[in-house]
């Protein structure tokens, strides 16, 4: 750990999440620059630095939401995240089939089979144009190693980062309000079920088994975060700190190996800001889950963590345990400003 | 990798380095308004960019509204619509002008009641639609507005279908087609002068205020960034407001402008103009006042090429297909920033 | 939401107890309730309009065929509520699959191109076509934002019909295709006149495993992560959901249902032109799904019928009515001329007042709620928007 690392190789497997020089610019502005981050197996690291220090676009850097500019995050050992290169070939080679059917077409004759030939030919040009996009939309592995034969480089999406393990929750709450309490962690579990088109117009027993089987897990995860009961209510009817919790459990549904935590204490009361914290370190220990905070409470960092890292104008100004970071004279400095240290 | 730069390196290759310095899409513009001067010849090269100033004064409105609440005002092709109605009105019920005028007094009166006049009612026309269609629905689901807007597109459509009838109607060209001037050995229309430098100073005039004066500066910030605006002090209704009045009040001269240069007009050509006004904001970089100027004479150019090889039913084929090319390739536009974020 | 037949009541007067169970029952019976509901309703419709007023209007085949015509209407507002109101994305050329739908029987079945196809399975061959170009018009612009999506399918749907109207040579151009085989069961025909019957309970299957199928697809993981994105794309993301595969399906989904709904017009008209494929039929059909409630099925299918019929009786009956009455103004106003005005104000006044529609999707949970959640479902809607 450090800023003077090494470009390290893949991580080691007790480092679960390991992000090297991750820089974003907006035009001229650098909100990020040169973020390098560990987190171990089961450890619980948080971000901390005063507002606007670029901790947020950080966070959305590694939850897929936002192309870095440079640097990588890889997790679990593979790469997810990285400057996307060469992303305008991918949207060109979607035109490649199409235009070989065509041009086979017309080698094979049907420039002179009249009206008859141009019928077919114009129905296989769109058959492998539809082929093609299809499959452009699935990305099965296959597709996506070729695309980086040739340079092309896609950085992860959202969705992508969950199901490689991650979970979030963010620093506005964005549950779905007009859901149901059991229907936003339902959501949550979204990556966990297996139905398929199939199952879904037949209703099958085998989908109403396993909705069956999530709605319990969903009432679990419920009952976890102190919710218990509450499976029928609206998102938007609940209490201010009990969506806290529920955007929590909603996370937890994918089984993240790792959780994202934007804020997850702002706006509560220190009873209910000392609950969540005992939540969150109840995870790690129970569920084994690694976690990523940003946080301002400064109650709740210096109790939970096990690494800070300091950020202020996009830069890392200090990291280490609670209590270095807590004595580190440019940390002092900047949150209280120059001549307080 | 220790040590090396984030970001501006000098980089050997010269593509790069073109992106990179911006000049890139004006060496594009340059370089096509060439290749269709030999193509179209003279005359349709002047028509081409008559019809062109139309679009770009339409597509600005477009730009401005979408910049500014990032909404597409599906019903701003059909206020230009109203704006050629209101136009007719002016000349014929007020003005008593059936056709072509005698003297150049006559013409410089005449035109000017009719711009100050049309600019003026489809401003406050966009500013009412904005106040009580869209203002409403400002922090309403994304669907909302926008089914609001197809809603008053039609309202506009129906109201001036009822009123004067679904067939085309003649509009009085004030300058004469036939007034003609040679420059150079081509004989280009007074009415083509006209226009196109009609449109440039207006584009000029739209530039400057929105750079140099206060409000064009707090339309700017609330484009940029609303809340940080509000907090500035900005009156962002009023700044919205403003925004509509001025972007209609330019579709209002283009109605204008599309009477007196194509001499008929009927209710539904706001709805085909407005796909093409849009696209036309869209590939100059939607929010981007020089991008929208310069789609609206690039879409003008790809009209008036597809008519000129007898393929005129073909255009709006041709633009849609930009329209699909530009969102899939370069969502931004010529003159837009990528920004790499998704939803 | 309501099982009930055609007119439902507001629902202050009737307490959450009658409405609640049977909401709930309907919802544990899906598939049963709909296709029960649905027979009834077409059952009654047929013989309400044996009764007077409405048998002053029309005989009874003429009201049927007329209902056949409004079916297809709900077939649309169906599919169009999958991508509009469950999933939230504004497609404003749907009539461009409806005419796929439409050319392809024509294709499949008329003298034009000497093929006699049978109707059947091009139901599904023609809505697979339809589907087809949805996932060739979806596949690169649904990453897109909704507005640039409401404006590239505005211009697919312009461009289908002039390119209909152009390519003359395989198309019969503006004069349309002609001649088109009817639906036949075994080597009989349907009667393409005189008999509304068979045209009648084939749309009437048609609509009640439409509404089936739909409604399976709304209560499974498929429809929770629509109305995830429909609620917040970016955190439905952030939950593993690919968005751009689930809007592509439901985009898919909804143009097969429109082609679905072609291939029905083509053997029920026998003649397809491109005027019939115009942007006022993308337009009725989106008044239809605003104005019955978007996401709600029922209210879909009830608010389609309701305009149509709006549309094509009620206007003509009050032009009828006050020509004869001879009331100032009101006898020189053309109704039907009017109507497209009448629409245009409805949406923007449904959007400002009532964006939760006229039956909105009361969901199924929320009647087995408390006083305080009954209240707050009354007001709360699909789209989230502010309670009036």
């Amino acid at each position: 750990m450090g800023s003077e690392s090494p470009d390290a190789p893949a991580a080691s497997a007790e480092t679960i999440l390991q992000a090297r020089q991750v820089t974003k610019r907006f035009g001229g502005l650098v909100a990020v620059r040169d973020i390098n981050l560990d987190i171990p197996q089961g450890g619980i690291v948080s971000i901390i630095g005063p507002n606007g220090a670029g901790k947020t676009t950080f966070f959305n850097v590694v939850a897929g939401i936002i192309d870095p500019t440079a640097g990588t995050v890889a997790f679990k050992g593979t790469t997810l995240i990285s400057r996307p290169r060469r992303v305008w070939l991918e949207s060109v080679l979607w035109v490649v089939p199409a235009l070989v059917v065509a041009i086979v077409a017309l080698v094979l004759g049907a420039g002179g089979a009249g009206d008859d030939g141009l019928v077919v030919t114009t129905i296989l040009v769109a058959v492998a144009l539809v082929a093609t996009l299809v499959v452009a939309t699935i990305r099965p592995a296959w597709y996506t190693t070729f695309l980086s034969r040739l340079g092309v480089m896609r950085s992860a999406r959202p969705n992508d980062v969950v199901s490689a393990g991650m979970g979030r929750t963010f620093q506005n709450i964005r549950l779905f309000q007009n859901m149901t309490a059991l229907e936003n962690i339902l959501v949550g579990m979204h990556l966990q079920l297996e139905s398929n088109m199939v199952d879904h117009f037949a209703a099958s027993r085998r989908q109403q088994r396993e909705e069956a089987a999530a709605a319990e897990r969903a009432r679990e995860l419920l009952r976890l975060v102190g919710l218990r009961g509450r499976d029928d209510e609206l998102a938007k009817n609940l209490p201010y700190g009990d969506q806290r919790r529920l955007e929590l459990a909603r996370a937890l549904g994918n089984r993240p190996a790792l959780l994202l935590l934007d804020e997850p204490t702002a706006g509560m009361n220190p009873n209910e800001t000392a609950q969540m914290t005992a939540l969150i370190g109840r995870l790690r220990t129970d569920l084994g889950v690694s976690v990523l905070l940003i946080e301002h409470d400064m109650r709740v960092v210096m109790g939970i963590s096990d690494h800070i890292l300091v950020m202020d104008h996009g830069e890392l100004i200090s990291e280490g345990t609670p209590d270095e970071v807590r004595r580190d004279p440019k940390v002092i400095e900047a949150y209280l400003g120059t001549g307080a240290s | 990798m220790a040590g090396s730069a984030v970001g501006v390196t000098a980089s050997p290759n010269p593509l790069v380095a073109l992106r990179r310095s911006g000049a890139g899409p004006y060496l594009f513009i340059a370089a096509l308004t060439v290749v269709m001067y030999f193509v179209l010849g003279p005359r349709q090269f002047i028509n081409a960019l008559t019809i062109g100033a139309i679009y770009a004064l339409v597509a600005l409105g477009y730009t401005m509204v979408y910049g500014i609440i990032e909404l597409i005002n599906f019903a701003h092709g059909d206020v230009f619509m109203v704006g050629a109605f209101v136009s007719l009105f002016v000349l014929t019920n007020i003005l008593g002008q059936t056709g072509s005028a005698t003297s150049l007094e006559q013409i410089v009166f005449e035109l000017t009641v009719t711009f100050a006049l049309t600019m003026a009612a489809i401003g406050v026309l966009g500013v009412v639609i904005e106040r009580f269609a869209y203002r409403p629905l400002r922090n309403a689901p994304r669907l909302a507005p926008l089914i609001t807007a197809i809603g008053v597109s039609f309202i506009l459509q129906n109201i001036i279908q009822i009123i004067y009838g679904p067939s085309p109607i003649n509009t009085p060209q004030v300058i004469p087609p036939t007034a003609r001037v040679d420059i150079g050995g081509i004989s280009v229309g007074w009415i083509n002068i006209f226009i196109i430098v009609t449109a440039v100073v207006l584009m000029i005039g739209l530039q400057l205020f929105v750079s140099r004066t206060k409000v064009g500066r707090a339309m700017r910030s609330t484009a940029s960034d609303r809340e940080a605006a509000a907090l500035m002090g900005v009156d962002i209704n009023r700044t919205i407001a403003i925004t509509f009045l001025i972007g209609s009040a330019l579709a209002g001269a283009a109605g204008v402008v599309q009477g007196l240069y194509l001499g008929n007009i009927d209710f539904s050509l706001g709805f085909q103009a407005g796909l093409k006004a849009f696209t036309a904001a869209v590939l100059g970089g939607i929010g981007n006042l020089t991008g929208a100027a310069f789609g609206g004479f690039f879409i003008g150019f790809v009209e008036v090429t597809c008519g000129n090889f007898g393929y005129f039913v073909w255009a709006q084929a041709a633009v849609f297909m930009i329209l699909i090319i530009t969102l899939v390739f370069r969502p931004a536009g010529l003159f837009g920033h990528q920004l790499g974020e998704r939803a | 939401m309501s099982a009930q037949s055609a007119i439902p009541a507001p629902s202050h007067t009737k307490g959450p107890g009658m409405r609640a169970q049977v909401a709930a029952f309907s919802a544990r019976h899906r598939s049963t309730s709909v296709l029960v509901g649905g027979s009834l309703v077409a059952v009654l419709l047929a013989f309400v309009v044996l009764v007077p007023p409405f048998s002053s209007f029309s005989p009874q085949n003429v009201w049927v065929d007329g209902f056949t015509n409004a079916g297809v209407y709900i077939l649309l507002a169906l599919g169009l509520n999958i991508v509009v109101g469950m999933s939230g994305l504004l497609d404003l050329g749907y009539a461009a699959f409806f005419a796929i739908g439409a050319y392809v029987y024509a294709f499949a079945a008329s003298p034009f191109t000497g093929n006699d196809l049978p109707f059947w399975p091009m139901l599904f061959v023609g809505a697979g076509m339809a589907a087809m170009f949805g996932i060739m018009l979806g596949a690169p612009t649904l990453r897109l934002r909704g507005d640039y999506l409401a404006i590239v399918t505005l211009g697919f749907g312009e461009i289908v019909p002039i390119t209909i109207l152009n390519l003359s040579d395989y198309t019969e151009g503006p004069n349309g295709i002609g001649g088109i085989s009817p639906p036949s069961i075994g080597d009989v025909p349907f009667p393409t006149t005189g008999n509304p019957w068979p045209y009648y309970v084939t749309m009437v299957g048609l609509i009640i495993i439409s509404m089936i199928l739909i409604y399976r697809l709304q209560e499974s993981r498929l429809g929770r992560s629509w109305m995830a994105i429909r609620e917040d794309e970016l955190a439905a993301s952030a939950n593993g959901i690919n968005t751009v595969t689930t809007k592509l399906l439901a985009f898919a989904l909804g143009a097969s249902t429109a082609g679905l709904a072609g291939v029905f017009l083509a053997a029920k008209l026998q003649t397809v032109t491109p005027n019939l494929f115009r942007f006022d039929v993308s337009f009725t059909v989106l008044a239809m799904v605003v104005l019955g409630g978007m996401g709600n099925i029922w209210g879909v299918a009830i608010g389609a019928f309701i305009v149509y019929e709006i549309q094509n009786v009620v206007l003509k009956q009050l032009n009828l009515f006050f020509d004869n009455v001879q009331v100032p103004i009101l006898s020189d106003i053309n109704f039907i001329e009017y109507q497209y005005l009448l629409f245009g104000v409805a949406l923007v006044a449904m959007m400002l007042l009532r964006p939760e529609g006229l039956f909105p999707s009361q969901r199924r949970k929320r009647e087995l709620h408390t006083e305080e959640d009954a209240e707050f479902g009354e007001m709360g809607d699909p789209m989230g928007a502010a309670p009036e």
